[in-house]
């Protein structure tokens, strides 16, 4: 089975969320970043977001924006991100979501990109400009390679949509918690929960939340009733601010626990 | 997909693009992040309805003829004539539309089609600063609020057009990430809109971008193409031979070259050189791109091995971009639109002879038309005739040009 749907359905039958945290790869290094993998990995992280760095990243604010050009100042291509997870894979088991731009995808060769994810041992792909409309020849080639496809559904879906996008995305859907671009807000909108239950009358996909969550509080209140809760540009801001220091890992570590901690506590709390 | 239509002559072969998916072959399509998917819908079924309402229909024709000043002259250019020596030129005189471009008849439709969907705010990109003066003329005309980005790099090349946007109420805020032109003015509007998609709609300026945008812009720029057949048949008593028009997005050449796309009527869309494809300063994307993906549609775009969209370089603003509107690339692949490129000093050439030769001043962008127009025109019968799509006026190049003919010392020397 493949390693995320894997990990969702362990979690799942624990009543436990999952911790999914974004970072740039590439940013400050293609080294660095891996090595902040594995401290993800180690302070608790369940799946790792691994986004590919793109000159025009539309999704985008301005910290995942600045974390992309970070990179490309290397040159930091899709071909040496799916060259690095070869070797990540000597040293860790966790679950590894590739979160790219669809053009880079495009240039690698689809059917090419997807026989090295599983070669490699990436386990599943996220596009963000790549709605299932457009995505058949994809989610075909992407089954047949075992690798798990991850969708977006966000506030604007239609209703008539959600069983399209659930039908589309293995391992979890991913709800885009707010209309916009990446980028860190003070509060969760409390729409949120009920687009979630939403989503969940159309399927027994797993549904991560994620955009604009920061702050272990806001974590917490997601964690409650979505199955994962992805956190991105905060820590993404944490590796820019640190990314000269000699303690980034640990201070990225540091800075991720109180998060995780928080999304673990949220259902242990609403049981007892 | 209905366009907005007003007379059809001759029943024709039927030329059915793009599909309901919004596809050119395999060109076009709708590539966005999730949150546009119903706003592209929504825009799509009140662009179908808009067409189909009388009201809108005649609106839009009120507006064309007593605001934008249609329909635009078509101009035999006589001592262009002479000076080439072949076929017959006329020029379509879109620089003498309000505003001074074709921009307008894409930026008035689609701010009255906001309009309709109870839109509060416009946002829009720019590059030349045309389509930003058309978008907040058109939304000063409709009391909306209008928010213009465009890349530092243009509003320093184009700053006239700055201040004329200001001084139609807009608010005009400087893109200062990746190549600061107009590729990266689109990603910050699209930004702003998926922010803001309740009350806002994007005016996006040419036939690029997600499904329904490329129709849309097609469709109301084809009244260039339209109006000029009835002209020609008028003065000459015939269709053209051949149509040249300049290639930014692709939607003065798009407006002149649908209204002949089942005719027998050779056409050629003209390309920004830059300093030669060779160099890899250009924005010719036929000449050194590959199929990709950018700003929502399939197409043909200026990108290195790795996916990542390379800068472009062109004297004018207006063709400095990367990609392509996807029906261009499905007419360069099926062969039935030729495209070829001037050089930046090719259209520096060409700005000055029209302007000596004619007392016409054209748009840099206009001015690789007529570049092209002087390199086949010659080869052609006396008895033949040439269409140039005279996209714009010069006047907001004035000061850029002075400084690449006069050298630094720029107007004032
Ligand atoms: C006068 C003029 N012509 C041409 C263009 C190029 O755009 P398109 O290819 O969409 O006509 C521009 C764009 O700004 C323009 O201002």
């Amino acid at each position: 089975m493949n390693r995320i749907t894997a990990r969702m359905q362990e979690l799942a039958a624990r009543d436990e969320t999952a911790f999914i945290p974004y970072i740039t790869a590439g940013d400050p290094t293609l080294a660095l970043s891996g090595e902040i993998l594995l401290e993800l990995e180690r302070a608790g992280a369940d799946v790792i977001e691994y986004g590919i760095p793109f000159s025009d990243p539309v999704a985008d604010g301005i910290v995942i924006q600045e974390a992309s050009q970070r990179a490309l100042k290397h040159n930091v291509s899709l071909h040496d991100v799916v060259g690095q997870i070869r070797e990540l894979r000597t040293k860790t088991k966790i679950p590894i979501l590739l979160f790219s731009y669809f053009n880079p995808v495009l240039a690698y060769g689809i059917e090419t990109f997807a026989q090295d994810c599983a070669d490699v041992g990436a386990d599943g792909v996220l596009c963000v400009d790549l709605p299932p409309e457009e995505a058949e020849d994809y989610k075909r080639i992407m089954v047949d390679a075992g690798i798990a496809t991850v969708f977006l559904a966000s506030p604007t879906t239609r209703t008539e949509r959600m069983g399209l996008i659930a039908r589309f995305s293995e391992g979890f859907l991913y709800y885009v918690s707010r209309a916009g671009v990446t980028g860190v807000r003070d509060q969760v909108e409390t729409s949120v929960k009920g687009m979630v239950e939403e989503v969940k009358r159309h399927s027994d996909i797993p549904v991560a939340v994620g955009f604009g969550i920061a702050k272990p509080e806001q974590a917490e209140e997601v964690a409650r009733y979505a199955d994962g809760v992805v956190v991105g540009s905060a820590i993404v801001d944490c590796v820019g601010t640190n990314g000269e220091s000699p303690e980034l890992i640990e201070r990225v570590g540091a800075f991720v626990r109180p998060l995780v901690e928080a999304t673990k506590r949220a259902k242990a709390e609403v049981a007892s | 997909m209905a366009s907005l239509e007003t007379s059809s002559s001759a029943p024709k072969a039927p030329y059915s693009y793009p599909d309901k998916r919004g596809r050119y072959g395999a060109f076009g399509g709708r590539y966005v992040p999730e949150t546009l998917m119903y706003p592209l819908e929504e825009l799509e079924q009140a662009y179908v309805s808009a067409c189909a309402d009388p009201a809108f229909v005649a609106r839009m024709d009120e507006l064309r003829r007593d605001y934008i000043g249609r329909a635009t002259p078509l101009y035999f250019a006589r001592r262009l004539t002479e000076h080439l020596g072949g076929a017959k030129v006329y020029l379509k005189r879109e620089d003498l539309c309000h505003t001074g471009a074709h921009k307008i008849n894409n930026a008035l439709g689609q701010v009255l089609l906001a309009e309709r969907m109870n839109k509060k705010r416009i946002v829009a990109e720019t590059g030349a600063g045309q389509h930003g003066v058309a978008t907040a003329t058109a939304s000063a005309l409709c009391g909306l609020e209008c928010e213009v980005y465009m890349g530092t790099e243009d509003m320093a090349r184009q700053s006239l057009n700055v201040f004329r946007m200001r001084l139609l109420g807009a608010k005009v805020t400087g893109v200062e990430s990746g190549t600061k032109t107009l590729k990266d003015a689109i990603n910050e509007a699209m930004r702003d809109w998926v922010t803001n998609v309740g009350d806002t709609h994007y005016v996006l300026g040419t036939v690029e971008g997600p499904h329904p945008y490329p129709v849309i812009c097609r469709d109301f720029q084809s009244v260039i193409g339209k109006e000029m057949r009835a002209q020609l048949l008028e003065k000459e008593n015939r269709s053209p031979d051949l149509l040249i028009a300049c290639v930014g997005g692709g939607s003065n050449s798009a407006g002149l070259f649908f209204e002949f796309i089942e005719d027998d009527v050779r056409m050629i869309g003209v390309e920004a050189g830059g300093l030669g494809p060779e160099t890899g300063k250009h924005a010719a994307r036929f000449a050194g791109g590959v199929e990709g993906m950018l700003h929502g549609a399939m197409s043909y775009v200026l990108q290195d091995e790795n996916g990542q969209i390379m800068g472009t370089h062109s004297v004018s603003a207006g063709l400095d971009y990367p990609s392509i509107g996807p029906e261009h690339a499905f007419w360069k692949q099926s062969g039935r639109v030729e495209y070829s490129y001037a050089n930046d000093d090719e259209a520096l050439d060409a700005f000055q002879l029209l302007s000596h030769l004619e007392g016409i001043i054209p748009a840099l962008e206009s001015a690789h038309a007529i570049a092209h127009a002087c390199k086949v025109v010659p080869e052609m019968d006396k008895d033949q005739i040439v269409v140039v799509n005279l996209s714009g006026r010069g006047d907001k190049d004035v000061d850029q040009a002075a400084r690449f003919i006069l050298g630094d010392k720029g107007a004032g020397a």
